[in-house]
């Protein structure tokens, strides 16, 4: 069975968001594996040592500087990667066509990718891709094993958790408590290196953007900042309440 | 036809469908707004859906007692599909936005995800949402002749009943067969109001201290108020608190009148979830905390002081 991880590169979050002209600018900020997709290559990792499956690939699409992301999945032990070069910015349901022609030229049974991006705050990709290629998902998924192709799980829906049982070939989006990612050490980044990152140009998969970004903007909203010294528990209590009353009015 | 994909829970409609029919309101496009409503015994959901839209379609289905993505995605591309449906509303939720992926993909038509804001000109459908953790707000636009837009829940305000009843219509179905296989459920219902819909939430940190701490000082302070209970993922994690209460990235995103923090340092990931609130009260004892720089008042002190204190003060107003 060979696992296929969607791998996004987004602005690390101690970072601060820049716009220019209207646009998020990423140029000069330092971009880092997506948080949620470092659980999907943890888990895919975990599957193959424990022989569910024998080997695991990681995709990007992007510019150049996605390679990053991908050289570090290579370097947590993933086995190989693929890198759609793209210099434009594509909408979900576009990446999901490129996820799911590579998933058919690849033979994966096994998807994984995000529950959500931190870029986009989409939730699109994973189900978009199950869909093109007809496949069952689960989402927001924090327990997987794989038993004789069947997945068993939990995953978090509006009401709490459900456990369930599929058939591979399935798309899975992770979600927290999946497992704890292992840092790549540094024999493993030197390993990497040898690794085949295999480019692909964009103009195979035929995608068209459906959607255009008319513009961005930081709405900060000003906040009054007050600050009371609690040294004096009871009379900053008061100024609270005062506070709570006056102010945001959530008490009579 | 707008279709707007109902959403229920427990045997009533949700907040969610009222605010999706308002939303759908401001597009100002041809054509009626028209509820769908799936399930299984959701007559009186579909009554109360008539209230407000000028068409109900019905499909009550003992197949369709449990939401599955596969079920609600053919259901809805198939209704959408007969009735020419250009656009096509669900609700933010979960289920929402991992069902939506399918029904846009199903009828070539181009998502719009979790969107506060619409607007309908000549060719193109605007929308504005926020993005990078709900730092920035972007404005989009699709000029595809079919749009699924899932719509953020809390931020239109709910439509008015319009005093009416709306014809319902039955519709077949034709549904797959299911392929997940549920072998068991969690449900996490609290006995509190729910942080979707509190005037004021009580969010706790890792500075409560530990598991009573946060009974004692977090739900003591949300009783007094009549408020709902948040957690950082510290908490949740630590097994201290359930995950339903988790606020953040990859828990709830609030936007109360009042979001109170409580030993709360203020990462990146919990502001995306509440930064939107109205008014931010913030306790912690390091007056370095990155939540003190979104708060509109601050404590600087320990909240196993400050909280009781306060509570005391609640007590006699
Ligand atoms: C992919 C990803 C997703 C995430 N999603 C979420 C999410 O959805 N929600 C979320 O909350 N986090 C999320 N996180 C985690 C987040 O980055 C932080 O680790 C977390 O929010 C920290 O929780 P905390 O504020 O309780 O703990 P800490 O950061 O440890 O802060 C504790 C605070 O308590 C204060 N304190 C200590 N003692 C006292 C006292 N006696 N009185 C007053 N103050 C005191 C300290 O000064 C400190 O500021 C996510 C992280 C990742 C990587
Ligand atoms: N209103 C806010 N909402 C979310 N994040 C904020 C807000 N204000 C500041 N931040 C973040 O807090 C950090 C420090 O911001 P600053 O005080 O502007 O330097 C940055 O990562 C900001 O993105």
């Amino acid at each position: 069975m060979r696992i296929l991880i969607v791998l996004r590169q987004v602005l690390d979050a101690e970072e601060t968001v820049r716009v220019k002209n209207g646009v998020v600018d990423l140029e000069s900020s330092k971009l880092v594996m997506d948080a949620m997709d470092e659980y999907g290559v943890e888990q895919a990792i975990r599957l193959r040592e424990g022989g569910a499956a024998e080997e695991v690939v990681v995709l990007a699409i992007g510019s150049e500087r996605v390679q990053d992301a991908l050289r570090t999945a290579l370097a947590m032990g993933a086995d190989r990667a693929i890198h759609v070069v793209s210099a434009e910015m594509l909408d979900p349901l576009a990446v999901s066509k490129v996820v799911a022609q590579t998933a058919q030229e690849e033979k994966i049974e096994l998807i994984l990718t995000g529950g959500q991006q931190a870029d986009w705050d989409s939730h699109a990709l994973g189900p978009a891709t199950a869909e093109r290629l007809g496949w069952p998902q689960a989402t927001w998924t924090s327990a997987l094993e794989i038993q004789n192709g069947v997945a068993i799980g939990k995953h978090d829906g509006d009401e709490g958790s459900e456990s369930f049982r599929v058939s591979l070939p399935l798309v899975v989006t992770t979600q927290q408590g999946l497992n704890e990612p292992r840092y790549p050490t540094v024999p493993n980044i030197m390993k990497a290196r040898k690794k085949e990152l295999r480019q692909e140009t964009l103009d195979r998969y035929q995608v068209a953007p459906t959607i255009r970004v008319l513009s961005a903007e930081i709405q900060v909203k000003t906040r009054m900042r007050k600050i009371i010294d609690g040294k004096d528990a009871s009379s900053a209590a008061a100024q609270l309440v005062e506070f709570l009353r006056n102010e945001a009015r959530v008490i009579a | 036809m707008i279709l707007v994909v109902a959403e229920h829970a427990n045997g009533r409609l949700s907040k969610s469908t009222a605010e999706m029919v308002a939303a759908a309101t401001t597009l100002k496009r041809e054509g009626p707004i028209a509820a769908l409503v799936l399930g299984s015994g959701v007559n009186a959901i579909a009554n109360e859906a008539a209230q407000m839209v000028e068409q109900v379609l019905v499909a009550d289905r003992p197949e369709l007692a449990e939401y599955d993505a596969e079920l609600w995605a053919a259901a809805v591309c198939q209704i959408a599909s007969e009735g020419g449906a250009h656009t096509v509303l669900i609700s933010g939720s979960r289920g929402g936005r991992e069902f939506s992926p399918r029904v846009a993909v199903k009828l070539g038509a181009a998502l719009l995800e979790d969107v506060i804001q619409l607007r309908h000109n000549e060719e193109a459908t605007t929308a504005e949402r926020y993005t990078y953790l709900s730092r920035v707000t972007e404005k989009i636009e699709t000029k595809s002749p079919v749009v699924v837009i899932t719509v953020k829940p809390g931020a239109f305000p709910a439509a008015a009943p319009t005093g009416k009843s709306a014809e319902q219509f039955d519709v077949d179905l034709e549904l797959p067969a299911r392929r997940i296989q549920v072998t068991g459920r969690l449900k996490e219902k609290g006995t509190r109001i729910s942080l979707s819909e509190a005037d004021a939430v009580v969010s706790g940190g890792r500075g409560v201290g530990n598991s009573e701490g946060f009974t004692k000082l977090v739900e003591g302070l949300a009783d007094q108020l009549g408020a709902a209970v948040g957690a950082t993922r510290a908490l949740v994690d630590a097994g201290w608190r359930p995950y339903s209460e988790q606020v953040g990235q990859t828990g709830k995103t609030v936007q109360p009148k009042a979001y109170i923090a409580l030993g709360i340092s203020g990462a990146v990931q919990h502001l995306s979830g509440m930064n939107k609130s109205q008014y931010i009260v913030a306790i912690n004892k390091d007056p370095d905390a990155p939540i003190f720089k979104i708060a509109d008042c601050g404590v600087v002190g320990d909240v196993g002081q400050i909280v009781p204190a306060l509570i005391e003060e609640l007590k006699k107003t």
